[in-house]
């Protein structure tokens, strides 16, 4: 059933029609999307307006929100519909003829609905959470709404640290969504059926906060000490003093998105998507999504294949992309491109995230047949001692085999993905980039005349629930140093082009990454200042932040430079990914002593806490790791480095 | 290599879609339904598919048309032809549906080269019917109709009036705008050239009056003009025409 019928007087679409003709790309806002419902409604189900804090373009092919679109409207007591941040054009003329927020499937007001939730995926996009939430009609502070007003959730990796956003939400949603939105839509069932009763929304939320996984924000107090947190604790004695995350035990049992969206218009990965698994424990100390969603959990390969090859057939796609956060290391995964590519030579199958070896780029070039783009790589950084600190073991042989590799069988141009910034780094590692893209260039030109690698080097924001979640964030200045230091060096070095993320813009994003509820005001600030689509280069706008900062009398370097000590209470104390703060710890010194930490999935548990914490374990069709490269396992297939490997003792926190 | 012309219409909330949307939408289109397109060769190779003119984004058409390649086995016999029209409709999105489909001969003129001038038909919004008949009328009395552009950052000006083949108005059925302003709708019916370039209707209308504007947009026709002087639509009369 398709969406294109306007038969449902709650539409603002016969009012939006005649503004789309002014606005840049008006087809984000019609909906008409393969694999859109109109769903049916009665008047009892608890209706979920999904929302994505950021263009069309960039929110739709979200797969989270796909997934939790499909498995509300298979629901009897629910239903589910779509919303994107509209442009600042549109925003504008909305503002203007008083309409409000709205879904592009039934175009309907946000405020009509019982839940607008949020998918966070990045901090810059806090602001338009913000803003869309007042589109909608609804208060921004979540303990100034009424009782028949949406409630307001949010889940995503931001929600990790949902502290700077805790006052403008009503309940947060930490891992895995799949089965919590049903738990969450049957309590709120009844609480409708009631009639939304004048005084129930705090006993509502309070019933909300005992689901496992879910945070109700306004039901925990948090005491300061100066600058610090004293405790966090909960307002009653029903409501837990930690709040663990959700995961899905078994990904098989999940085959979602079956009927992935297909938008009328060009977005951000327009392609099939698959996700072949959830989690990855090859340890990288820096990469939150890799510790937040362990454990590893495959796919079945069968069932991989069966939604690749239905998902073409239906969609039209001539790519599909195998998602997961270390794609080569799928079990099954040669076979499973074998397969797909022999059913038809047209098809091309991405691998958004390479491993760094000679194996996996023979294997791009047997999926790129039809269409090749660029390869990108992601070292991380520069040296091996500092991969080392950061726990991404993969030697300078490792990189340059594969890129032998890439340029031996055709491809023209690389991408080099490298952090700066990192612990400990000096300028040696930093300069180690440099070295490393020189020495691809030169490996390039034995095959072709002129070779050309693209370094793209972000700053390295500390994220909540990793290792150097303690670290002190380098400062703006430090960044730009050490990009002009690159910059300077690679001035002379024909085929090597320099890229960098603004640091002006990873400040920012150290903010709100580490900070707590007292920076509920920056953020308003920001917002009320039109501060908008931070995401966005040509929105973002470092000076308003820094004024927001000062005027409510927050201190930059406090949140954001600051070496945390482990005595401290974090903001995120009360909430849970299942990792043991000592594991954490323990890694984190380990990092500074520069030693290894295996890959948990082929060798013995060191005990992290997100299995055993949780009694699930990792589902991998292989227990040995797959061939090539010395593949961040800690074993050097080459020979050529020796690594340190620890073989770890339980160390408390604090020792 | 066999080539076929596809007919189809854009009508509803998918008028918002841009031109080149709607190529990747017929190239989705034609896979789901299986039909084999012939690919160009190449580093990169693209489906070998190649439309008309443009239709600008908001506009919507009954005649849209695009020229497809096919492998040698991208169909087989004429039976096959007859059920595209039913099979591609139901792989396209809601508000787009084939009209016709025909094979034409591969060595024809493309689309852009052959088709001579569309026709139009225009809801202008203004203050009174009134005005836009005075304005129709003053139009076509004169000679020439000067309009100003930029081509390649240079403002040019040129006369559109050999380009403006027919124009008409029909002041009798003037509606209420549905833009909630107290102005009027009056439907216009235009043809307008295409070689050597195609005149865009923002241009007519500004050459017209600047007090009208164009509130809704249809494309009706498009034409290719015949050695003897008449003129037909880019579909050969065979094909799903017969077999209809």
């Amino acid at each position: 059933m398709t969406t294109c019928a306007d038969a449902d007087p709650a539409s603002v679409w016969s009012q939006l029609e005649p503004l789309l003709p002014r606005v840049q790309k008006p087809a984000r806002y019609i909906g008409c999307e393969d694999g859109a419902v109109s769903p049916e409604r009665h008047n009892k189900q608890i209706n979920w307006l999904l929302t994505y804090p950021d263009t069309y373009e960039i929110g739709l092919p979200n797969q989270g929100l796909q997934i939790l679109y499909e498995i509300l409207n298979e629901r009897l007591d629910a239903s589910a519909e779509r919303s994107y941040a509209p442009w600042t054009d549109l925003e504008v003329l909305l503002r203007r003829e008083g309409l409000p927020l709205f879904s592009v499937d039934t175009h309907r007001k946000a405020g009509d609905f019982d839940v607008i939730a949020f998918n966070l995926s990045a901090e810059l996009t806090y602001t338009n959470l913000l803003n869309c939430i007042n589109l909608a009609g609804v208060a921004v502070r979540s303990n100034q709404r009424r009782d028949a007003d949406p409630l307001i959730g949010v889940g995503g990796h931001c929600t990790y640290n949902p502290e700077p956003i805790a006052d403008f939400v009503d309940f947060v949603v930490l891992g895995d969504g799949e089965e919590v939105v049903g738990e969450i839509t049957e309590l709120l069932f009844d609480w409708k059926a009631a009639g939304k009763n004048s005084g129930t929304r705090s006993g509502l939320l309070r019933c909300m906060s005992q689901i496992a996984g879910v945070y109700v924000p306004s039901m925990y107090e948090v005491a300061y000490n100066g600058p610090h947190i004293a405790e966090i604790t909960p307002r009653y004695s029903d409501v837990p003093e930690i709040i663990e995350k959700r995961t899905v035990a078994d990904l098989a049992e999940w085959p979602y998105p079956k009927r992935q969206l297909v938008p009328l218009t060009e977005v951000v990965h327009d392609r099939l998507s698959v996700e072949v698994f959830r989690g990855c424990t090859r340890g990288c100390r820096f990469c939150q999504a890799g510790m937040i969603t362990r454990p590893v959990r495959e796919r079945p390969a069968e069932q991989v294949r069966a939604m690749i090859s239905e998902g073409l057939d239906r969609t039209g796609y001539d790519e599909v992309a195998l998602t997961s956060l270390s794609t080569a290391d799928f079990s099954g995964i040669e076979q499973v491109i074998a397969d797909t590519i022999t059913d038809n030579d047209r098809i091309s199958v991405a691998l958004p995230s390479l491993r760094v070896d000679a194996f996996t780029v023979g294997m791009a070039a047997q999926i790129q047949r039809a269409r090749r783009t660029g390869l990108t790589f992601a070292p991380e950084a520069g040296t091996w001692r500092m991969r080392q600190v950061v726990n991404k073991l993969i030697s300078d042989e490792d990189l340059y085999g594969a890129v032998e590799s890439a340029y031996s069988q055709g491809w023209r141009r690389m991408k080099l993905y490298f952090l700066t910034g990192l612990p400990t780094e000096t300028d040696d590692d930093t300069l180690g980039i440099a070295r490393l893209a020189r020495n691809c260039v030169e490996i390039g030109r034995t095959y072709r005349r002129s070779p050309s690698v693209t370094v793209s080097v972000g700053g390295f924001v500390p994220k909540p629930f990793t290792p150097f979640q303690w670290f002190g964030q380098n400062t703006a200045a430090e960044l730009k140093r050490k990009i002009q230091l690159l910059r300077n060096d690679l001035r002379r070095a024909p085929g090597v082009r320099v890229k960098w993320h603004d640091p002006a813009a990873t400040l920012v994003e150290g903010i709100a990454s580490r900070g707590d509820r007292r920076l509920a005001p920056v953020i308003e600030y920001v917002w009320k200042h039109s501060g908008t689509f931070q995401e966005w280069s040509e929105c973002f706008n470092h000076d308003l932040w820094i004024e927001a900062m000062e005027v409510n009398g927050c201190d930059v370097d406090w949140y954001v430079h600051r070496h945390r000590k482990p005595e401290e209470t974090l903001p995120w104390a009360h909430l849970s990914a299942g990792l043991h703060k000592d594991f954490l710890w323990q890694d984190w010194r380990d990092a500074l002593d520069e030693l290894g930490l295996e890959d948990c999935r082929w060798t013995p548990c060191y005990d992290c806490g997100a299995c055993t914490g949780y009694s699930i374990e990792h589902r991998v069709a292989s227990a040995t790791p797959p061939a090539g490269g010395s593949q961040g396992t800690g074993v050097d297939l080459y020979g050529a480095v020796p690594v340190n490997l620890q073989s770890r003792p339980q160390v408390r926190v604090g020792l | 290599m066999r080539r076929l012309r596809i007919e189809f219409n854009k009508r509803g909330k998918v008028r918002f879609v841009s031109h080149r949307d709607v190529v990747r939408i017929w190239e989705r289109t034609l896979r789901r339904a299986g039909v084999r397109v012939a690919y160009s060769e190449g580093f990169s190779p693209r489906p070998r598919l190649s439309f008309g003119f443009a239709l600008p984004t908001g506009y919507e058409s009954d005649a849209e048309y695009l020229d497809v390649r096919l492998e040698p086995d991208g169909l087989h016999g004429p039976n096959d032809i007859s059920a595209l029209p039913m099979l591609l409709s139901q792989q396209l999105p809601v508000g787009m549906a084939v009209s016709e489909v025909a094979v034409i001969d591969p060595s024809a003129p493309s689309l852009q080269q052959a088709v001579t001038s569309c026709t139009w038909r225009i809801e202008v919004a203004c203050v009174n019917a009134e005005t836009v008949v005075a304005a129709v009328q003053r139009t076509l009395s004169v000679g020439e109709l000067i309009v100003t552009r930029t081509r390649k950052g240079e403002q040019i000006t040129e006369d559109i009036r050999p380009l403006l083949r027919s124009l008409e108005v029909d002041a009798t059925v003037a509606m209420p705008s549905s833009d909630g302003s107290n102005r009027v709708c009056v439907p216009m019916i235009a043809e307008l050239g295409t070689q050597p370039r195609a005149v865009r209707v923002p241009e007519l209308m500004a050459a017209l009056d600047p007090s009208v504007c164009e509130h809704h947009v249809h494309r009706t026709h498009q034409w290719i003009n015949t050695d003897n002087g008449l003129r037909a639509d880019p579909m050969p009369l065979s094909a799903t025409a017969e077999a209809k």
